[in-house]
């Protein structure tokens, strides 16, 4: 590294400090939704990534209604946010009466259920827009950069998840910690059948629950939409990293996944940029599963339903 | 999943048949009396008649490959369906069996298999990607069948059973890096591919031309996992080291993510030249124009190019697939296939695989879109290599034009 100045450097060394962040956003931006259906629940959602996908492509078609008004293309994405997080809650609600609500008590079974799920998904996405990937209106404020000096080039789109991170995080976190839904829910995770004898509709809990992480899966879609592109099968890259981020970060703990996140995020664009993605891609791995060796239940344990 | 499949490509073999069954009926008389006697052009038992002959199309229909298959797909339906217009070959008219290999190399095998065995089809226009090509070889070269290649592939291979009609890696790499050597005074180049096979053997190519050949620099090498979305740390390093030239092989969906984050970290065509193998119209569509305006693409074939037979067959394309149907370069390979398929059974007078494989060197075609290919005896293209910059709509202006290159898959002191 040697011939830059220091000022270069120090510009290098603020932009990859934002890649981490940005980085660290979209993991946990994905994992929010899952950590909540694995966490409350344990139930293992394959079809997480599909759940992304709805509302990825709901901003689409927002983005071809809407966004093709005059005057709406700079805006269109503060309707499309809402209408993704409504139709994957939808879809959510209605996939755990028809089918998670008979599977509690088999993990194994809503695994291969989900993942079974996940396919029809697939094979229904395909059917409808087409094999084709597709991709939204960006509006001008989501491109380019921001110059705080010469040298610094920090992304506009980047800022803008990290910022609808923070919004979803928060809501999350007031859900579970500070509403009277979130109190019932942490109740059922606790002691089902307690929870049952002083009152609590577990079973409406239950679906509220499960369609709410669907929901958010389906506002982390809107926003992925904005950086790659969306295809029938975008899901299943994302499923991956979703589960490393929950599983790492200890089920059932939102400090956990977020703590997971940023670790995982900010482990890894460092030795990107050091190594390449494809070795730091494996040493992630490879660490992620040393720290879970020595820790089972993840980074933060907490008590869970078994 | 399967018997889905199944039943879908048998309503749409049934509705192809329905399609190209009426002009049959039409043109019988006046063909069988010229075409030669099926018992002299068919002498192993191939899915020829006195006026059909039957041929395979294996491309995936469903699954994560359709996107970039689809284009190929067309192509060769409109290319048999101008053949069959024209009279067909050998006096008979060509009637396509449409399987999908549904993004999955087991089936691209098992699929060749059914083809070649129960069809007995004469030849074969598919595959996709280089894993589904390596799936059906050995099955081509037991059963002895004929597939006619249309991506441009990382080379190093040179099968009887296979006629490439894409660019292998030399053809499309050497020219595009003297062009940027050249035309661009470039001499330092930053690579980046997605990580697997075809990027990294053709950026062993690129590092070794760039080198050993011309005397320059390489400043990094990179890859990223398929499917890798967070290009911000990459984008960074390549910032530091600040090539002349990024040389670029990203693929799929990372290809649309590494486009927008390049454009979003203030790096464009103004203050950067980039040089990607892995772009055509296709790719634009996703990616966006306003995201790739003013970078370069090393190909073959650009729907933009300006010649007599391109004109006809854009035209002729969007008046089968729709007017806003795009035409990369993988397409137009794919629309070659059939066409000299054609060529070599009348050159060899049979419908045989042997004698029309053997016929098959030095076959010209002077209609094709890209201009004048030739078959090599090593079974690739002789072809041009072009370069296009992008422009803000998704189609390329062609600012340079090789002459005619000598395909070399198996390029000496390169591998």
């Amino acid at each position: 590294m040697s011939g830059f100045s220091t000022q270069e450097l120090l510009a290098i060394f603020a932009m990859q400090g934002f890649a981490g962040v940005s980085f660290f956003s979209v993991l946990l931006l994905m994992a929010l939704g899952l950590a909540i259906i694995y966490g409350q629940m344990r139930v293992i959602n394959m079809a997480h990534g599909e759940f992304m996908v709805i509302g990825a492509y709901a901003t689409y078609l927002c983005s071809i209604t809407l966004g093709a008004l005059p005057g709406m293309t700079d805006y269109y994405l503060f309707f499309a946010i809402p209408i993704a997080f409504g139709s994957a809650f939808l879809v959510g609600y209605v996939v755990e009466i028809a089918l998670i609500r008979h599977l509690y008590h088999r993990p194994l079974d809503t695994l291969l259920a989900t993942w079974g799920l996940a396919l029809i998904m697939q094979q229904g996405f395909r059917s409808a827009f087409g094999a084709r990937e597709v991709s939204v209106l960006v509006p001008d404020w989501l491109r380019g950069s921001y110059r705080p000096t010469m040298m610094i080039d920090i992304p506009l789109n980047g800022i803008a998840i990290l910022v609808l991170t923070l919004l979803v995080t928060l809501g999350v976190w007031w859900f579970l910690y500070r509403s009277r839904w979130g109190l019932r829910v942490r109740c059922t995770t606790a002691n089902r059948d307690m929870s049952g004898a002083v009152g609590i509709n577990t079973k409406r809990v239950d679906r509220v629950t499960f369609a709410l992480g669907c929901g958010i899966a389906g506002i982390a879609g809107a926003a992925f939409t904005t950086i790659s592109s969306t295809g029938p099968t975008s899901g299943s890259l994302y499923i991956v990293d979703t589960f490393l981020v929950v599983v790492f970060g200890g089920a059932g703990s939102l400090v956990g996944t977020i703590a997971s996140a940023f670790s995982i995020a900010q482990a890894q664009s460092l030795m990107e940029f050091f190594l390449g993605s494809s070795m730091a891609k494996v040493l992630t791995l490879l660490t992620v599963i040393g720290i879970l060796l020595l820790r089972p239940e993840g980074l933060v344990a907490s008590k869970v339903r078994r | 999943m399967t018997t889905t499949h199944t039943t879908l490509s048998h309503l749409r073999r049934f509705l192809l048949t329905g399609i190209v069954a009426l002009p049959i009926a039409l043109s019988i008389s006046s063909h069988a009396l010229s075409a030669p006697p099926t018992e002299e052009v068919n002498t192993t038992g191939l899915a020829v008649t006195d006026d059909t002959v039957q041929v395979g199309i294996l491309h995936s229909l469903t699954g994560t490959m359709a996107i970039s298959e689809t284009g190929s797909v067309e192509a060769e339906q409109l290319a048999i369906e101008q053949i069959n217009a024209q009279g067909g070959v050998l006096g008979r008219q060509i009637e396509p069996i449409i399987e999908d290999g549904a993004s999955d190399w087991p089936t691209f095998a098992d699929r060749t298999r059914k083809l070649l065995t129960q069809d007995n089809v004469p030849a074969i226009f598919g595959a996709w990607t280089s894993a589904s090509r390596k799936a059906m070889l050995p099955v081509l070269e037991r059963e002895n069948g004929l597939l006619y290649y249309p991506t441009f592939y990382e080379g190093l291979e040179e099968s009887p059973n296979v006629i490439y009609t894409g660019q292998e890696a030399t053809q499309q790499i050497l020219a595009g890096i003297n062009w940027a050597w050249n035309e661009q005074g470039a001499r330092t180049f930053y690579l980046i591919g997605s990580d697997y096979i075809w990027p990294r053997t053709s950026m062993k190519i690129a590092r070794i031309h760039i080198e050993e050949v011309l005397g320059g620099e390489v400043l990094g090498e990179d890859y990223a996992p398929l499917g890798h979305t967070s290009f911000g740390s990459n984008i960074n390093r390549i910032r530091l080291r600040k090539p002349d030239v990024i040389f670029a092989a990203v693929v799929g969906g990372s290809n649309v993510a590494w486009f927008r984050q390049l454009n979003a970290a203030g790096i464009n065509a103004d203050n950067q030249t980039l040089l990607t193998i892995s772009v055509t119209e296709d790719e634009v569509l996703g990616i966006g124009g306003e995201n790739v305006e003013g970078f370069y693409s090393s190909m073959k074939y650009f729907q933009s190019l300006d010649n007599e037979n391109n004109a006809a067959f854009v035209e002729a394309f969007k008046e089968r697939w729709g007017e806003d149907s795009v035409i990369g370069d993988v397409s137009q390979a794919a629309y070659l296939g059939p066409w000299l398929w054609k060529a070599g059974v009348e050159k060899a007078g049979s419908f045989d695989v042997d004698a029309v494989s053997a016929a098959m060197a030095d076959i010209e075609l002077t209609t094709a879109p890209e201009g004048y290919v030739q078959v090599h005896p090593n079974r690739h293209l002789w072809s041009k290599t072009r370069i296009g910059r992008w422009n803000e709509d998704g189609q390329a202006t062609v600012v340079w034009e090789s002459d005619l290159v000598e395909p070399n898959p198996f390029p000496e002191g390169y591998q």
